[in-house]
């Protein structure tokens, strides 16, 4: 069993890595995003043999499910000129390493002065752990205040922006279904001869 | 308090606040094209109830929601001050809303969001809970400077007053996330409990109240931090100036009170010291440089700069008396700017924001009655006796002495002067330059007339019998420390 959750850990870690590494080496923006559901549903599955259930559902749901559908629209919608994207990619790759090397070096600092051990090892997950209910049931009873509030911000943001951006044009061309349906034959048909006037 | 109905009554204001701006949001939607009125109407119905739900608390303190919300005096008097001066927003604007496209379900229920933020705020006792009020007050905010979105002023001043605030609520944050870190509790009595053991020379203790000033002090609009103010008075529509310049400098002081002074154990002297700063920076900035303004809504905007330093001086006592006599004179200049933004609402019309001081010429003998209201703004303003004005200043000034910071008082009444300069000039333009020909004031709006007049009004009869409303500020603060 645990043999299996760890062959299952590093098979899903190699995968996220993978797919982490093409989301910026893909040449089409479009794959980027796609390679990123693939990292996030990876990175769901490790919450998941964690017992983090609600977080591997959560995680899906709103980043899969909303934020990278958004995110494709945009990649689709804007007409990205990809050689003008890749050029300098050379030219800022010596600052790019140089970032990475620095981020590196302050982990093995970090590693070096506190190792991993210094954190508690979490204890064993007893059999009816159910965080969905813990998170919930903190939500809904303790929180429920700050809860409540932060529900009427987004009430707030969704009438902010449809007050900000929602406009009223007469010009644009629409369908009207009503006028389509009540149309009569005389209104589109005229019939006209055109045998011409009989001798 | 393990029973989930026991909570709810300690927020019946809330409540129905939410409930009514849902209320709007939904009559407006079905109802709204036809009944233009309901939704004004039915917003300051909502308002008048509130106080009167507010009034009838306000004998009651305890906590509720695990001490998440604190019903005490301070929570019902600041309350309804800001829903009586939501009320008044409301009342000065019908016109002007009409008369630009503006008359709309989304101005009243964004300011009725604006308002539940602003009492989330004072009633919060929890750092989430303070952040969240906040962020509602802030967010129905940005939104309602922006809500003229063909004007690009109106949008600029939004974009800016949006970053500066975002910028504000990290810098907050980050002050918030390190008390957390220092005490590992998120309710500020516990906090004041787990910060007796640390000690006001702790370095990170210093960093988080820090941080904590400098988010305040951009919410209040105090110098150094003011820079979005005057863009973002002038850019927004009057009638959002006038909710931006009276209920959050009320609901930030609540802010102030919560986390510093209750939550903050030990740190006054951490805090008194930034503050003077602040007090000093913006009593100069906020006098000197709105004599250089001609423009009437930056002109106030940085008056509004100076005042926060008047009011800043109160706190800097850092005494009961201090504090109480801070929270006073936010509701003075509360009352006041709502008055001086509520004449420029009146005398505004399409195409005319009467927003230039030169706009007023000759007010005196065109408009004789908005002259001698705006005679008595501004003396108020100035802090001429026997205004209001002249008492918040006093009050000020005499806490400071008490706490023996004569030196600040003295400078304090020295940029009182240079401020009574520039609002002086406001009154020699309305009163003794000659009418222009080519001004036609609206003024036109007998609802906003009425309310100026008792507005302006008040701030003089007031001024001359000050016991009651200074007797039911210090009432306020007696719970808090």
């Amino acid at each position: 069993m645990l043999l299996t959750t760890t062959l299952l850990f590093y098979v899903f870690s190699a995968v996220l890595l993978l797919s982490a590494l093409l989301v910026i080496t893909a040449r089409n923006p479009v794959y980027s995003a796609l390679y990123l559901v693939l990292a996030f549903f990876n990175a769901a599955a490790l919450f998941l043999l964690l017992g983090a259930e609600f977080l591997g559902l959560i995680l899906i749901l709103v980043y899969v499910g909303a934020v990278m559908v958004l995110f494709l629209f945009v990649v689709m919608m804007l007409d990205i000129n990809l050689t003008r994207l890749k050029e300098g990619f050379l030219r800022y790759l010596p600052l790019g390493l140089a970032v990475a090397i620095v981020g590196v070096l302050e982990m093995v600092s970090v590693f070096w002065v506190a190792p991993l051990g210094r954190v508690p090892a979490p204890g064993p997950i007893p059999a009816d752990a159910d965080n969905t209910r813990a998170l919930g049931q903190l939500l809904y009873t303790h929180y429920l205040y700050p809860f409540e509030i932060a529900a009427v911000i987004l009430l707030v943001a969704i009438i902010a922006a449809i007050a900000l951006t929602l406009r009223r044009r007469p010009d644009t061309k629409s369908q009207a279904v009503g006028r389509q349906v009540a149309v009569a034959v005389k209104d589109r048909l005229r019939m006209v001869d055109l045998r011409g006037p009989r001798q | 308090m393990h029973n989930a109905l026991s909570h709810w009554p300690f927020a019946i204001p809330e409540i129905w606040v939410l409930v009514m701006a849902c209320v709007v949001l939904l009559v407006d939607v079905y109802v709204g094209k036809r009944q233009r009125d309901l939704a004004f109407v039915l917003t300051g119905f909502s308002l008048l109830a509130a106080m009167a739900l507010t009034w009838a608390d306000r004998g009651q303190s305890g906590f509720a929601f695990f001490g998440q919300l604190r019903l005490d005096p301070f929570t019902s008097v600041a309350s309804f001050f800001v829903e009586l001066l939501t009320l008044l927003v409301l009342l000065y604007s019908r016109k002007y809303l009409l008369r630009r496209g503006l008359y709309r379900g989304e101005v009243f229920v964004l300011l009725l969001f604006a308002l539940l933020g602003a009492m989330i705020l004072i009633s919060g006792s929890n750092l989430l809970i303070l952040y969240l009020g906040l962020e509602l007050l802030a967010l129905s905010q940005y939104a309602l400077v922006a809500l003229q979105r063909d004007n690009l002023r109106a949008t600029e001043a939004g974009l800016k007053y949006f970053i500066l605030g975002a910028l504000a609520s990290a810098l907050l944050l980050y002050g918030m996330s390190l008390l957390y870190g220092l005490t590992g509790v998120l309710n500020l009595q516990q906090i004041a409990v787990a910060l007796i053991n640390v000690g006001p020379q702790n370095f990170l203790l210093v960093l988080a109240v820090v941080f904590v000033v400098a988010g305040i002090a951009f919410k209040l609009g105090a110098a150094p931090f003011h820079m979005w103010l005057p863009d973002a008075y002038q850019g927004a529509p009057t009638p959002v100036t006038l909710f931006m310049s009276s209920v959050p400098k009320i609901a930030i002081f609540a802010l102030f009170l919560r986390i510093l002074v209750e939550g903050g154990y030990g740190s006054i002297e951490i805090w008194r010291q930034l503050f003077i700063a602040l007090v000093l920076v913006s009593l100069l900035i906020g006098n000197v440089v709105a004599i250089a303004q001609t423009n009437l809504k930056r002109m106030l905007a940085y008056s509004t700069v100076g005042n926060m330093g008047f009011l800043a001086l109160g706190i800097v006592a850092g005494t009961q008396n201090g504090l109480a006599s801070a929270f006073f004179y936010a509701v003075v200049y509360a009352l006041m700017a709502v008055a001086a933004f509520g004449l420029i609402v009146y005398l505004s019309r399409e195409g005319f924001e009467a927003e230039e001081i030169s706009d007023l010429r000759g007010l005196g003998r065109s408009r004789p009655w908005a002259a001698f209201l705006l005679l008595v703004i501004m003396f108020s303003l100035a802090g001429v006796p026997p205004t209001i004005g002249f008492y918040a200043k006093l009050a000020v000034f005499q806490a400071l002495i008490e706490a023996h910071f004569v030196w600040l008082a003295v400078f304090g009444v020295l940029m009182a002067v240079v401020g009574a300069f520039y609002y002086l000039r406001v009154l020699k333009v309305a009163l003794f330059d000659p009418p222009a020909e080519d001004l036609h004031y609206g003024a036109d709006d007998p609802l906003a007339a009425s309310v100026l007049t008792v507005n302006s009004v008040a701030l003089l009869l007031l001024g001359i019998v000050p016991g009651a409303l200074l007797a039911f500020c210090f009432h306020a603060l007696q719970g808090v420390l």
